[in-house]
């Protein structure tokens, strides 16, 4: 009993982190998304922000620093996706492939060239990372079984991007359900020709989404390399971003759902990195590894055949808003 | 490009013009990618052909590999261009290595940690499980919980003799010890995702483990750092990394590329280059463990004597260290 507790409490610590880049980028997509704009570029800005991050991080010692540097990679990328596909109306899909790759490449050029460490960062020493918080009452609560414990070893000691990834969540919900920005947002994405005719600029409003999404993105990054980690490593980005986008169609892009999509790809990684070595029950042999890591997957295909339900996309998504024909 | 350096060398075979000419000696390395200021692998490589170039003042020609199609054309580039020998680096150069040499068969070729079956190729190959064997046994020593973790990059028999040695090292020094193994995926992408690696690392440590091994590329960087992060132990792999967070890397084990790469030229520049098997262990210096100004205040007196003991016994033959690419099964 003690030990499931202790392996539970661990399984769900791990979720925390896994989910953290994944819930910023569902956000960022969930913006751009609303707005009408498919944004398949979410890994390429990603894994270039988490070079960014990083590099300027090793330069100027100062994580925050390096989160800014992210954010305004990542924010002009964002700004290239809007200017190839909502300025000249370019195929959305196209665009963000093209720039996963630019950033798949051009890491790793860059990094060669600034560090001369095939395509790897310098390690950031402790002091120049986002380091773990511990919140008030921890060690205290500690005693208490499980919902202390739960509180202090799931919920407190962080850093604090984990925080800032969660509390977005409501946020995006409030911004995007309840305030005017959020209404303009949602009808641009939905029929983009009625939005015009009552006098708001489509183009600008789907820039400002995609302004949003940068900004995201960029904190995203900037987690992977100076949070969870203390360097930039190639290809680190891993398909996070691909799986933040299923996870925001998985939650019919709505905020709060797509976060508990996002979780829930978080817990079956945690979940499946406690599994490996495991032997299967009466037997000798363990259970597979290449099963294991398949698992998400495989879950995530039977979810969406039977039970999550038709995720209906905003009405315009994809399509390039052009005045007259 | 492909097609013409095809036609090139189809018109060479057919003509019977052959650039490359055996008795001269003029070396070529073909990295692989990561390039060679990986801090690694191919970093090892370059150190060691650098001292040859440094003791003999013989220049030599060198390819980066940046892309994977480039492989097969750049080294048989350098065996049109007349080099010979040609030294390809890392399993993945094999099938082109294997290709070319049978296009230029009075071309000397050399590949290091694979084995090609050709003869005018010399297959260097390592003893890991030897080496994995001495760090397993330390870190078996250094262990307080009795439990030690290994990861793996890709799941591939290459890393699996790692592990297997691993494991009989530190069985060998504790028979109680409990070895937790995980493999970060089955993907090239496993060598290159330390969130993966450190979620790992923490999922050991969780259930216990308190010295972490990692053979797993740009993933290893992740467990490292995990490690030192969290005051436990780990130990790094291929080069020396001690360095990398004195008082936390334990040890590295070390995989001697530098003395592979500067044999291979050393041996066909002096015109006594072998084709066929050549097998670097602890007897050859080939593998081993490091000691260094950082990490000499984590290895107590008695560890160093065990794993100098059992360094002996197993170039003797005493200790007969199972190789899991034998057999594919680590029973021991």
């Amino acid at each position: 009993m003690e030990q499931s507790i202790v392996i539970l409490l661990s399984v769900l610590d791990g979720t925390l982190r896994v989910s953290t880049p994944l819930v910023l980028c569902a956000m960022a997509g969930l913006f751009s998304e609303r707005s009408g704009t498919v944004d398949i570029s979410l890994e390429g800005k990603l894994l270039f922000s988490a070079f960014a991050a990083a590099a300027v991080t090793y330069v100027t010692g100062s994580p925050w620093v390096g989160m800014v540097a992210a954010i305004a990679i990542s924010f002009s990328l964002s700004m290239l996706h809007g200017f190839a596909c909502v300025t000249h109306n370019g195929n959305q899909v196209v665009s963000g492939v093209a720039i996963n790759i630019l950033a798949s490449g051009l890491t790793v050029v860059l990094g060669i060239a600034f560090f001369r460490q095939g395509g790897q960062t310098p390690t950031l020493p402790k002091d120049a990372r986002f380091t773990p918080i511990e919140l008030p009452f921890a060690e205290a609560l500690d005693s208490i079984p499980f919902i202390g414990q739960l509180y202090a070893q799931v919920i407190s000691g962080h850093n604090i991007l984990v925080y800032l990834a969660f509390l977005l969540v409501p946020i995006t919900s409030w911004i995007v359900f309840k305030t005017r920005f959020g209404l303009r947002l949602r009808a641009v994405g939905e029929n983009p020709k009625a939005v015009d005719t009552a006098g708001i600029g489509v183009r600008a409003m789907r820039y400002k989404a995609l302004a949003v999404n940068g900004v995201l993105c960029g904190i995203a990054g900037a987690y992977l390399s100076t949070a969870q980690n203390a360097a930039f490593v190639r290809e680190m980005s891993a398909g996070q971003g691909y799986i933040a986008l299923a996870a925001l169609i998985f939650g019919k892009w709505r905020p709060k759902t797509a976060m508990l999509a996002c979780l829930m790809f978080g817990l079956l990684d945690a979940i499946a990195i406690r599994l490996q070595g495991v032997m299967i029950p009466g037997t000798e042999t363990e259970v597979p590894v290449t099963l294991i890591q398949a698992l998400p997957y495989i879950l995530t295909v039977i979810l969406l055949a039977g039970f999550i339900g038709k995720a209906i996309p905003p009405k315009a998504i994809g399509i390039p808003y052009v005045k007259e024909r | 490009m492909k097609t013409f350096f095809r036609a090139v060398s189809v018109a060479a075979l057919v003509f019977g013009i052959q650039a490359a000419n055996a008795d001269e000696f003029n070396p070529a390395v073909v990295f692989d990618m990561g390039g060679k200021f990986d801090k690694s692998f191919n970093e090892g490589v370059y150190n060691g052909v650098e001292r040859f170039k440094s003791e003999t003042g013989e220049k030599y020609r060198e390819f980066e590999v940046t892309n994977e199609t480039q492989r097969e054309q750049a080294i048989r580039k350098m065996a049109q261009r007349g080099s010979n020998p040609v030294l390809g680096i890392g399993f993945a150069q094999a099938d082109a290595i294997s290709k070319v040499a049978a296009e230029y068969p009075d071309t000397d070729f050399a590949i290091i940690d694979m084995v090609v079956d050709q003869p005018n190729v010399q297959s260097v190959i390592f003893k890991e499980h030897e080496g994995s064997f001495l760090v397993g046994l330390l870190a078996a020593m250094k262990s307080e919980t009795g439990k030690v973790g290994f990861i793996g990059g890709m799941d591939i028999p290459l890393i699996r003799k790692f592990a297997c040695g691993f494991e009989q090292g530190a069985k060998f020094a504790n028979p109680d010890v409990e070895v937790i193994q995980n493999m970060t995926g089955t993907t090239p992408a496993a060598w290159n995702d330390p969130g993966k690696g450190s979620e790992l690392t923490r999922a050991q440590f969780d259930q216990g483990v308190d010295v972490v091994f990692a053979a797993a590329g740009g993933t290893g960087v992740g467990v490292l750092q995990t490690a030192a992060d969290e005051g436990k132990y780990s130990i790094g792999v291929d080069s020396n990394q001690n360095h990398l967070h004195p008082g936390s890397v334990l040890t590295s084990m070390l995989k001697r590329v530098d003395v592979a790469a500067y044999q291979v030229f050393k041996s066909a520049n002096e015109g006594t280059f072998e084709p066929g098997f050549n097998e670097y262990g602890l007897a050859e210096g080939g593998v081993g463990w490091s000691l260094d100004e950082h990490n000499k205040d984590l290895i107590t007196a008695e560890m160093k004597e065990a794993a100098d003991l059992a360094e002996a016994d197993i170039i003797a033959g005493a200790i007969r260290v199972h190789n899991y690419m034998d057999d594919s099964t680590c029973t021991y």
